[in-house]
């Protein structure tokens, strides 16, 4: 019992058994949320720092009453205020954190494959928190964690991403886990947002929202990065809003006992309306609540049986 | 070991007659069962506070909220076992404060599954009091705690096993004891 990983550097490429024990700990973990005391003790002695490198607030305060609530202490630290503004590299800082007897790393970063080069320098366990655009796995698993909460199963369901799938780490840890899992997953958005070669996700492609919502389960409306305008990637707001925007008359075409979900930050009135984002089918700040459960269930399973301890225990 | 080396210590009857004594010794000294709220652990003693409640319905034709409860995240060998244990669901969805709280289980033995439900217990709230019922005591404690009500004293060696079969879970009600020596 256990994961087959001291790492969560990625959905792509984990083994469904493991994403399976991811959500079926969380499952658990879900109910002490809702207890009067929501704290209980399995981390109680490790040390967890957050490195962030690029500016959060969902995650990190996520990550942060996760880890609180399974008795770790925690350490947030946060690029802007710190020494990397003196030029320190990122291995010297990571290495002198380590040095201060640390056990877990929570980190984003504005580069894909950071994490990974931290498991290459660091004995702790690490823990991705976003990085460039490669992957956001605990947002992917618990989008995933509340889909199946929902209609208790993931398999043979069908699950829309729409918007700018080229710069989200978000879709591409739905897009894996959801696949893994067995679901049928559809992207849709402006050619100029669709990543080079997106086929080989193993996904159905569409730039005609009307089309792609037809027959689905899920909605999982990514958030446009209005900086993406300046680029020249899509001409107006208006015009994103037009064709991709997620309306209540778009919603007829899905599938009854259809679910919205948003990953947030949401721009109200580009990507969704209103009406959509706080209407009955909306599991938004579900999501928020669920993936406190989700990242308590991954801190516990890679921070619970600790390297040292599970040689001690060996010799024993 | 099969189960054929096993001895059987009680069968279908004897469990029987032990949790309906249980229920009405547990009835006696908390004046009926209005205060009662019953917290079985996971796995078999979950089994065995459903089959006390009922008996006490049987007797006062009071129901008596029933909870499970998963000790595992309060072990005190987590960081000791390089296997995770299975962390499962608990179900506590009832006001424990003030309330007489019988914690049932199946087993007793070295007593530190117990210390784990009462550290958890107490961060769902405070009881007036905490009662222990277990089908079986075998001995061999490590920590001062003991059971208010018992279905039945076995006497082991620290490494014989003793495993408590419920039909709903294992086909058939009964007790067995393994001794470590014909191991």
């Amino acid at each position: 019992m256990g994961l087959s990983t001291r790492h969560l550097l990625q959905l792509e490429g984990a083994p469904r058994e493991d994403l399976n024990l991811i959500l079926d700990t969380a499952e658990s973990f879900r109910e002490i949320l809702d207890r009067p005391i929501k704290k209980v003790p399995p981390l109680r002695g490790k040390t967890v720092v957050n490195l962030f490198y690029e500016p959060s607030t969902r995650t990190r305060i996520s990550f942060e009453l996760a880890e609180k609530r399974l008795s770790a202490d925690t350490i947030s630290f946060s690029a802007a205020t710190s020494s990397v503004k003196k030029g320190e590299t990122l291995k010297d800082t990571v290495r002198n954190i380590e040095a201060m007897r640390i056990d877990m790393v929570v980190v984003r970063h504005g580069s894909a494959g950071v994490p990974y080069y931290l498991t290459q320098c660091l004995d702790a366990n690490i823990v991705n928190a976003g990085d460039g655009t490669h992957e956001h796995p605990t947002q992917g698993l618990l989008d995933i964690f509340t889909i199946r909460r929902k209609y208790k199963k993931i398999a043979g369901l069908r699950v829309l991403l729409v918007g700018d799938i080229k710069h989200s780490r978000v879709a591409r840890s739905n897009i894996w886990g959801l696949k893994t899992l067995g679901a049928s997953v559809a992207v849709c958005g402006p050619t100029t947002l669709l990543p080079y070669e997106v086929e080989r996700f193993g996904v159905d492609v569409y730039t005609d929202i009307e089309k792609a919502m037809e027959g689905v389960d899920v909605v999982n409306i990514l958030r446009i990065q209005l900086e993406r305008q300046q680029a020249g990637l899509f001409p107006s707001q208006r015009e994103y809003t037009n064709l991709f925007g997620i309306s209540s008359e778009r919603l007829a075409r899905l599938n009854p006992n259809y679910t919205i979900m948003h990953p947030g930050p949401m721009n109200r009135g580009v990507e969704i309306t209103n009406e959509v984002a706080d209407g009955p089918s909306s599991v938004i700040l579900e999501q928020v609540t669920n993936g406190q459960a989700v990242r308590m269930a991954v801190l516990f399973l890679l921070g619970g049986a600790d390297k040292r301890e599970t040689e001690l225990a060996k010799t024993e | 070991m099969t189960k054929n080396d096993a001895i059987q210590f009680m069968d279908k009857q004897a469990i029987d007659r032990a949790i309906t004594r249980i229920a009405h010794e547990i009835l006696e000294r908390n004046g009926g069962a209005e205060s009662l709220v019953i917290v079985g652990i996971l796995t078999r003693g979950a089994d065995l506070a459903a089959r006390l409640a009922q008996a006490i319905n049987g007797i006062e034709n009071v129901v008596v909220p029933v909870g499970l409860m998963d000790i595992n995240l309060y072990r005190d060998d987590v960081n000791y076992n390089p296997d995770l244990p299975e962390v499962r669901q608990t179900q506590i969805l009832f006001d424990i404060d003030g309330k007489n709280l019988i914690l049932v289980d199946d087993v007793l033995y070295t007593g530190r599954t117990i210390r784990a439900a009462l550290s958890q217990l107490i961060d769902f709230g405070r009881p007036r009091t905490i009662q222990l019922a277990v089908l079986v005591d075998r001995g061999h404690r490590q920590l001062p705690i003991r059971a208010d009500y018992v279905g039945k004293n076995i006497p082991t060696s620290f490494d014989d096993d003793v495993q408590v079969h419920f039909a709903e879970r294992d086909g058939s009600d009964e007790v067995l004891l393994s001794l470590a020596v014909l191991k």
